[in-house]
């Protein structure tokens, strides 16, 4: 459970949970307990009360049987008053009596027999004796000795015949009751006492037999005096309560007994056994009432055997007590899992402060390294420069060509690092300046032309007409993802294209939708045939092919319908801000293996390991574009097929740029493509119909209108209007002066054919200047066998100004007012110079070293060491064009200083309203941070306080250009430059 | 010819101070930001710096004496010698500072000593060898005054 490893604080909580446990174990314990007692008095409880009942029905019975009996011999008594006393002679002799009893017996279950006894006194006993003819007995069977009275039996039942003759008064029981029952008139019985003969246990009834009818209320003198005889009858209770019990259910289960409680101290048992009281607990008694008001009679019953426990007062309880030990358990382990986890929990926590700690520590490390080495690589790469501008023999300048090609290697090695560390620390942020996409391409084409002419592979951009010149956002990014791509693209490329490719996304979308619906089965067709020559760049097949050759076409067809000339002002505008552009590299190169394919975008991971053994690289690349991308609002993803190609594309979300900016801006940011082209016309003989877009759209560029054919002999008809479609439907037209022809339409004898050709042309006056003619190759070392008819060559890919410089060079134009592009250096000078700036630092050093460099530039600088005499300087109506701010400064810091400089401007803009603020509506000092921990100062935190931007500490070149550029006004530049 | 050969002392001397990681790029920039507008630009920051870090020094010592160290002025005193001496392109003075600034925020007491008396090292041995550096300056532009002359 590790619990030993809690710590001395915790041990508390744990030992208090098992003294829950225990007490929780007690408590079931106690309550099963609880329970199974009282199940089980409730069972006693039950038993009682069954035997209650029966005990009850048992006494009913028997009383009522008994009082039936009692009734019935009540009833012989007056059949013996009515007819042995009061008929004359008697009608009653021992053979009816005994009849009469034996047939009514059945009357009388519970007597074993009656009898009748008369009273004699003993002045008639010799009379009685005479008459009826035997001597008084008794009960020993001797005759009578002297007595007042005797009362022997003179009728009997058959059953008891036995009893004849013998004096009752005889026997000390009978003698009693005699007595009793005579005085009182009613039945009376005797103790239980051995009935003679059958030696059962009985007791006998007897029932006084008066002369006459005596008064209901008369006293026990006048009754005694009346009597004449007694009736009596013998109960043997032992058989007869025997039978009435057999008749009972429930008999084999209960024990009664009967006994005559007259004498409470000393019970006499009538029936059964008698035990003694307390032998068992559960027992009842009920009285009886035999209607003698002198005996008392009780029935007990109790149970045979002890009641058993029953089961389920066992069962019960204990299954209770099993659930409870389990909730106990669950409730148990479940704490003890709570507390695991909270304990892992904090582990986990503190795992995570330190891995993030860690993370941090990584970025701030590697920010800091790949800051540190960047420095003196810039150093060596710089002096590489230097070196390469010095004389130096071909060897020595291979070295040191190669040093800095490595070094470039480097350097961006580390900057993607960089790159990913910021990402992954979320420093990164995506600028958002205009920008010219075309140029931004052609730049990235040239960087890799070198390459794609050594591999003799097609390197081609295509950017749709409807794309808007400017657009806003992060051109470095921009370019970084996609000099990432076509790098990636043309390592793994040894044959065939890489080819760009620039659209609206809406645009794109549209025509798929609409090719799909149209010939998406056709489509298929062409694929699958393998001899076919794809309708590609290079015509070869590529993995995205149904995306490429048939929609490229489409979206030619509906680009050129809407839009016929180059420039944004052609671009039907939208009315949304936003630009979504879909940019694709296609390739025909190795593929990604399918299995590798969903690890693409992993950092560091490549397709497989060989992958880096044969191509290089880190494979880091991939994962820092996608991340950009992502950051630029869009998505990125590819298609490839193995030994076909790949095509990776991805979407970025960009602006407009708004009208303003106008011209300078798009100077200032795009190439200066010359403008002395413009009007003029160009055959492009091109077999293959994408390839002859990419060109025509690199021509367009430029102005030039051109015509594209598939063949050297369309063309010269072209040329010669011998065809008369071109010249006749558009009379007086220029004369094409310009022949593009793709190497693959060239052969030395197409070569020949084509000069004669034109030359025989110009001599019959068909035109008066022969156009010239340009070859267009992909590889250096085809321009041996391009022969010597071309007029000039043109090596892949092509770029709008490589093809303006070889016209140039060709049609012999010269420099036609193309400006060249001011470096760096030149237009902070434009920017910068005569401004009025204010360098703020508490560092002296610092603070000349920077106000040095900007004077370099051409700026008045002015100095202070301190936020607050800043603050002073900075009053509204000063003149100062812009302001270099430290971070940090003691008393009051940049961040503060600008606060309260941006307090008292829009104070004064309140006050007063600038006059001449047409331009510049409000007062807006240009504030720069000076850092020197770049990582840190991020521009959001800058612009909160209301800085401009940023400048690292001590300034490098080009981010102070790019700074500057950001707030220097435009027309500033063309003052100066 | 002596000219020459107290250029040349220069040259490799300031050569020598790269080649020993002392200095860095930003020096060269500060070099080439003297020109004949500004003759002893050079010289003065180099002076400015000696006065700004000598006394830095000094303070840092005297916070590092005491029982209870305040280091968040210690701090700030760290980060000014930092920013001073990256803006001369001092670079074994700066990578000393951003090491003692390190420990500084771990408020490591020992650690901070050994940096100061590290980067005093740095900087007495860069300091000689600026000496040396502005004596030659001075030298060479006398021999320039008196050639105008």
């Amino acid at each position: 459970m590790g619990l030993a490893a809690v710590a001395e604080g915790d041990r508390r909580w744990w030992w208090n949970r098992n003294v829950i446990m225990v007490l929780w174990m007690m408590l079931s314990v106690g309550f099963c307990i609880g329970l199974h007692c009282h199940m089980r008095t409730e069972s006693l409880r039950k038993a009682e009360e069954t035997l209650t009942s029966m005990c009850e029905e048992r006494a009913r019975m028997l009383q009522e049987q008994f009082a039936v009996s009692v009734n019935h011999v009540h009833a012989l008594a007056i059949l013996v008053s009515t007819f042995h006393y009061q008929k004359n002679p008697p009608a009653l002799d021992q053979v009816t009596f005994a009849n009469y009893a034996a047939r009514t017996s059945f009357e009388r279950p519970l007597l074993n027999g009656v009898a009748y006894a008369q009273r004699v006194a003993h002045a008639e006993r010799e009379l009685f004796e005479n008459q009826q003819g035997w001597m008084i007995k008794t009960m020993k069977r001797e005759p009578s000795p002297v007595q007042d009275e005797y009362a022997p039996v003179i009728y009997s039942q058959e059953t008891i015949s036995y009893i004849e003759a013998l004096d009752m008064m005889s026997g000390e029981e009978d003698r009693e009751n005699i007595l009793r029952a005579r005085a009182t008139g009613k039945a009376v019985l005797t103790r239980p006492f051995r009935l003679l003969e059958s030696n059962h246990l009985g007791v006998v009834l007897t029932f006084p037999v008066y002369l006459s009818g005596l008064p209901a209320d008369a006293t026990a003198e006048e009754r005694v005096k009346a009597t004449a005889g007694y009736l009596g009858g013998a109960f043997d209770v032992e058989s007869l309560v025997e039978n009435l019990l057999h008749q009972l259910a429930g008999n084999q289960e209960i024990v009664v007994t009967v006994y005559d409680v007259t004498n409470t101290s000393e019970p006499l048992t009538m029936y059964g056994v008698h035990l003694p009281d307390g032998h068992m607990s559960l027992s009842h008694a009920s009285m009886l009432d035999f209607g003698d008001p002198l005996r008392k009679h009780q029935m007990k019953c109790r149970y045979r055997k002890k009641p058993p426990v029953s089961l389920s007062s066992i069962t019960t309880p204990s299954g209770i007590f099993v659930i409870c030990m389990l909730v106990g358990y669950i409730g148990y382990a479940a704490w003890s899992h709570y507390d695991n986890v909270k304990e892992d929990f904090r582990k986990m926590e503190e795992l995570k402060k330190q891995a993030e700690a860690a993370d941090v520590a990584k970025s701030q490390f590697l920010a800091t390294v790949s800051h540190e080495i960047r420095t003196p690589m810039n150093g060596v790469l710089g002096m590489l420069d230097m070196l390469l501008d010095t004389d130096l023999n071909l060897t020595q300048k291979d070295y040191a060509q190669t040093a800095q090609v490595c070094g470039r290697a480097l350097i961006s090695l580390i900057n993607e690092v960089l790159d990913r560390a910021k990402i992954e620390a979320g420093k990164l942020e995506i600028e958002s300046v205009p920008f010219d996409l075309r140029s931004i391409l052609d730049d990235v084409i040239s960087l890799f032309s070198a390459k794609s002419r050594e591999k003799g592979i097609e390197l081609a951009v295509y950017v749709s007409d409807r794309v808007p010149t400017i657009l806003t956002g992060d051109p470095g990014r921009f370019r970084q993802i996609i000099t990432n791509l076509v790098g990636n693209s043309v390592k793994f490329t040894e044959r065939g294209h890489v080819f760009v490719q620039v659209h609206l996304a809406e645009h794109v979308k549209m025509v798929i939708e609409a090719k799909t619906g149209l010939n998406g089965h056709a489509n298929e067709a062409n694929i699958t045939s393998a001899t076919t020559v794809f309708n590609t760049l290079s015509g070869l097949e590529v993995a995205n092919s149904r995306n490429t050759c048939e929609s490229f076409k489409m979206l030619l067809s509906h680009g050129a319908s809407l839009s016929c000339t180059f420039g944004s002002g052609s671009v039907p505008e939208s009315i949304a801000d936003k630009v979504t552009l879909m940019v694709s590299v296609e390739d025909t190169g190795i593929g990604i293996p399918v299995h590798a394919q969903d690890r693409v975008f992993t950092p560091f991971m490549q397709a497989d390991s060989s992958t880096s053994r044969n191509y290089g690289g880190t494979g880091i690349g991939l994962s820092i574009s996608k991340c950009l991308v992502e950051l630029m609002g869009g998505k990125m993803n590819f298609t490839s097929r193995p030994h076909v190609g790949s095509t990776f594309t991805f979407t970025a979300v960009l602006q407009k740029c708004g009208k303003s900016s106008g011209v300078d801006t798009k100077r200032s940011l795009s190439e200066v493509l010359p403008a002395c082209f413009r009007g003029m016309r160009a055959i492009l003989v091109d077999r293959q119909p994408v390839r002859a877009a990419v060109t025509k759209y690199h021509l367009r560029r430029l102005g030039i209108i051109t015509e594209d054919v598939r063949t050297i002999n369309e063309a010269l008809y072209t040329v010669s209007g011998q065809n008369g479609y071109l010249n006749s439907s558009q009379p007086g037209k220029q004369q094409p002066s310009i022949f593009l022809i793709e190497k693959d339409s060239w052969d030395s004898k197409v070569d020949f054919h084509i000069q004669n050709q034109l030359l025989q042309r110009k001599e019959a006056g068909h035109m008066q200047d022969v156009p010239k003619v340009v070859l267009l190759l992909t590889t250096e070392s085809e321009k041996t066998r391009a022969g010597s008819h071309a007029d000039n060559i043109i090596v892949k890919p092509l770029r709008a100004s490589t093809i303006a410089t070889c016209f140039q060079q060709m049609l012999g134009m010269g420099k036609c007012q193309n400006k060249d592009i001011v470096d760096n250096s030149a237009s902070l000078r434009g920017m910068l110079d005569g401004k009025n700036i204010l360098v703020v630092d508490d560092n002296k050093v610092n603070l000349r070293v920077a106000g040095a460099a900007l004077k370099k530039y051409g700026a008045k600088v002015e100095c202070v060491e301190s936020g607050k005499s800043a603050l002073s300087l900075l009053q509204p109506a000063h003149k100062f064009d812009a302001c270099f701010m430290d971070v940090q400064m003691p008393e009051m810091d940049g961040f503060e200083a600008t606060r309260q400089i941006r307090i008292m401007e829009s104070k004064a803009n309140k006050e007063a309203p600038p006059e001449d603020g047409s331009v510049m509506a409000k007062r807006h000092l240009p504030i720069l941070a000076m850092t020197a921990d770049v990582i840190q100062a991020t521009y959001e935190e800058c612009a909160k306080c209301g800085m401009d931007g940023y400048v690292s500490k001590p300034f490098e070149e080009a981010q102070l250009y790019q700074a500057v550029a950001k707030f220097v006004v435009p027309q500033q530049i063309t003052g100066s430059s | 010819m002596s000219l020459m050969v107290l250029r040349e002392q220069l040259n490799v001397l300031v050569n020598s101070m790269f080649l020993e990681g002392l200095l860095d790029a930003q020096f060269r920039q500060l070099q080439m930001l003297q020109d004949a507008s500004n003759p002893g630009f050079v010289a003065e920051v180099i002076t400015l710096f000696c006065e700004d870090s000598e006394r830095m020094l000094t303070e840092l010592t005297k916070l590092l004496d005491q029982a209870v160290v305040d280091y968040q002025k210690v701090d700030a005193y760290v980060h000014q010698l930092k920013g001073s001496s990256s803006s001369v392109g001092a670079q074994s003075v700066k990578l000393s500072c951003i090491q003692f600034k390190q420990f500084c925020e771990e408020n490591n007491k020992e650690g901070c000593l050994s940096e100061l008396n590290m980067v005093k090292h740095q900087y007495y041995s860069l300091r000689s060898k600026f000496e040396t550096m502005l004596q030659l300056e001075q030298r060479i532009q006398a021999y320039d005054s008196e050639q105008q002359n």
